[in-house]
């Protein structure tokens, strides 16, 4: 059974949201989503500066078997690729909550605007999903 | 829903994910695909490949058949019980598909073909067979377990009665015998040592069960596609097919073009590409860039021009992304392959990229 913590926003895609102090969010994959895709073996985030829009296929995460888009759950610029999964993507499978991918500050409104489900609507989302 | 075979319940209870393969539901994974390719590396690993066709082929004249049949000559095969592996080809050169064939008497033989092709394949078989007279009887009584690794033949005895056993340890490579009701086959699709056992449907879950508890991973086809890939083995329908013919495919080791009077299905139009030369390879390919090959990428060498990935992962073993490609015959030693518009630095190589255990090819980390 995948985890689903209390404290972040999900996507129908599989990212997690994280809000931070700063004003800026923390984008990963969901547990569920690094446990569909198997061992990780090349991650490949976003450099700072770059201005995407909502569904934007911003990162890719490659298990053995295939190659997967994450998408930005919300428009913005990209503070920030995490630099620790080039040499350690497995760490998004040891845990995918603390394996960030990216930072991003969102645009004006964005935040609001985004189509986020909380934890407890994720996990009807995935109990639906099969 | 797809077709199923004896294991496939146990597969389910041991926790596979199940994946479609060919029109089977087949376990792709267990717990991890990289977990998988070592334990078949460096100890042992099994397979249920039961869902591959075991022909068998009867008949007075059924030698003549197989030489008509075969782009590879039986006639190699001189010891009851010996493989060869080949391509059936059509009247183009183009590879209807690869198989193991297995002389057992001088009118028995046992052709193991893909699952993906085995309705094709039949349909093939029988028409050619008909002038032969040789009867074809698809064997769907059997399971088969692929038992692969160091240590695969030294557990895989411990299922045969005792008495059995040295005699399944003394079998050659590319040899298989009958033993209690079981054909014992020292082949594989790993590069690692190892068994095929054809066995009765009912034998396939007992057998099973003792293996796990001998210490023999359950492994899915997840992890058998990573290890035929480090062994350099094709793969029917990604690296070759009806379109393509063994000299552009890596596999021109097993077409036999002596003698000249064996007139096999296609071999005119073999001798016709052979005269003008190939004008593609298959080649490896290891990537030196970050990043993870796959089939279908378009491979650029230089002004030689261009080609494309057959088959692309990331090489557990090698800890590198690495690939089959079909690229001009003229291409040199190094390449780029376009993965996602991003143009990265491979070097080409001869497969194997990796035999019993160990990397034949120089990897700076």
């Amino acid at each position: 059974m995948s985890t689903v913590p209390a404290d972040l926003k999900y996507t129908r895609s599989h990212e997690w949201v994280k809000s931070l102090a700063d004003g800026t969010v923390e984008i990963g994959i969901t547990d569920h989503a690094q446990h569909s895709l198997g061992d990780l073996v090349f991650v490949e985030v976003p450099d700072a500066g770059r201005v995407v829009k909502a569904g934007e296929a911003c990162a890719v995460v490659e298990s053995v078997k295939a190659a997967s888009d994450v998408y930005a759950p919300i428009a913005g610029e990209i503070t920030a690729g995490n630099p620790q999964l080039a040499n350690e993507p497995e760490a998004v499978n040891t845990n995918a909550y603390a394996a960030w991918l990216m930072r991003l500050r969102p645009a004006a409104g964005a935040l609001a605007a985004a189509a986020l489900m909380s934890a407890a609507d994720y996990e009807k989302f995935l109990a639906a999903e099969g | 829903m797809g077709r199923q075979t004896p294991l496939y319940k146990l597969h389910q209870e041991l926790g596979a994910r199940i994946v479609d393969f060919g029109g089977w539901d087949m376990p792709v994974q267990y717990s991890s695909q990289i977990g998988e390719h070592h334990a078949v590396r460096r100890a042992a690993g099994m397979f249920d490949v039961s869902h591959m066709c075991v022909v068998d082929l009867e008949g007075a004249r059924v030698r003549a058949f197989l030489q008509h049949l075969l782009a590879n000559d039986v006639a190699k095969l001189k010891i009851p019980g010996k493989a060869l592996y080949t391509c059936m080809l059509n009247e183009q050169g183009g590879v209807l598909d690869d198989l193991i064939v297995y002389f057992l008497s001088d009118s028995w033989f046992r052709a193991v073909v893909n699952a993906g092709t085995r309705d094709k394949d039949l349909a093939w078989i029988r028409s050619q067979a008909v002038s032969f007279n040789v009867e074809v009887t698809e064997r769907d009584d059997l399971a088969m377990i692929a038992v692969q690794g160091p240590e695969a033949r030294a557990k895989a005895v411990q299922l045969l009665k005792p008495a059995d056993a040295p005699a399944a340890l003394a079998l050659e490579p590319f040899v298989g015998r009958e033993l209690g009701g079981w054909f014992v086959a020292r082949t594989g699709y790993t590069g690692e040592d190892g068994f095929e056992i054809m066995m009765p449907a009912k034998d396939a879950v007992p057998a099973w069960r003792k293996l796990n508890e001998l210490g023999v991973a359950s492994c899915g086809l997840g992890a058998r596609d990573t290890l035929r890939l480090e062994a350099g083995m094709n793969l029917y329908g990604n690296d070759m097919d009806e379109n393509t013919n063994p000299f552009e495919s890596g596999l021109a080791w097993t077409v036999a073009m002596e003698p000249q009077e064996r007139a096999f299905i296609g071999r005119a139009a073999l001798a016709a590409i052979r005269k003008s030369g190939s004008p593609k390879k298959l080649v490896g390919l290891l990537l030196e860039d970050r990043g993870v090959l796959r089939s279908h990428q378009r491979v650029v060498a230089g002004t030689v021009g261009e080609g494309e990935t057959t088959s692309g992962s990331f090489s557990p073993t090698l800890e590198r992304s690495i690939a089959l490609a079909r690229v001009p015959a003229g291409a040199g030693d190094q390449v780029q392959v376009d993965i996602r518009g991003k143009l990265l630095n491979a070097r080409v190589v001869k497969p194997p990229f990796v035999r019993n255990g160990k990397a034949l090819i120089g990897v700076t980390p």
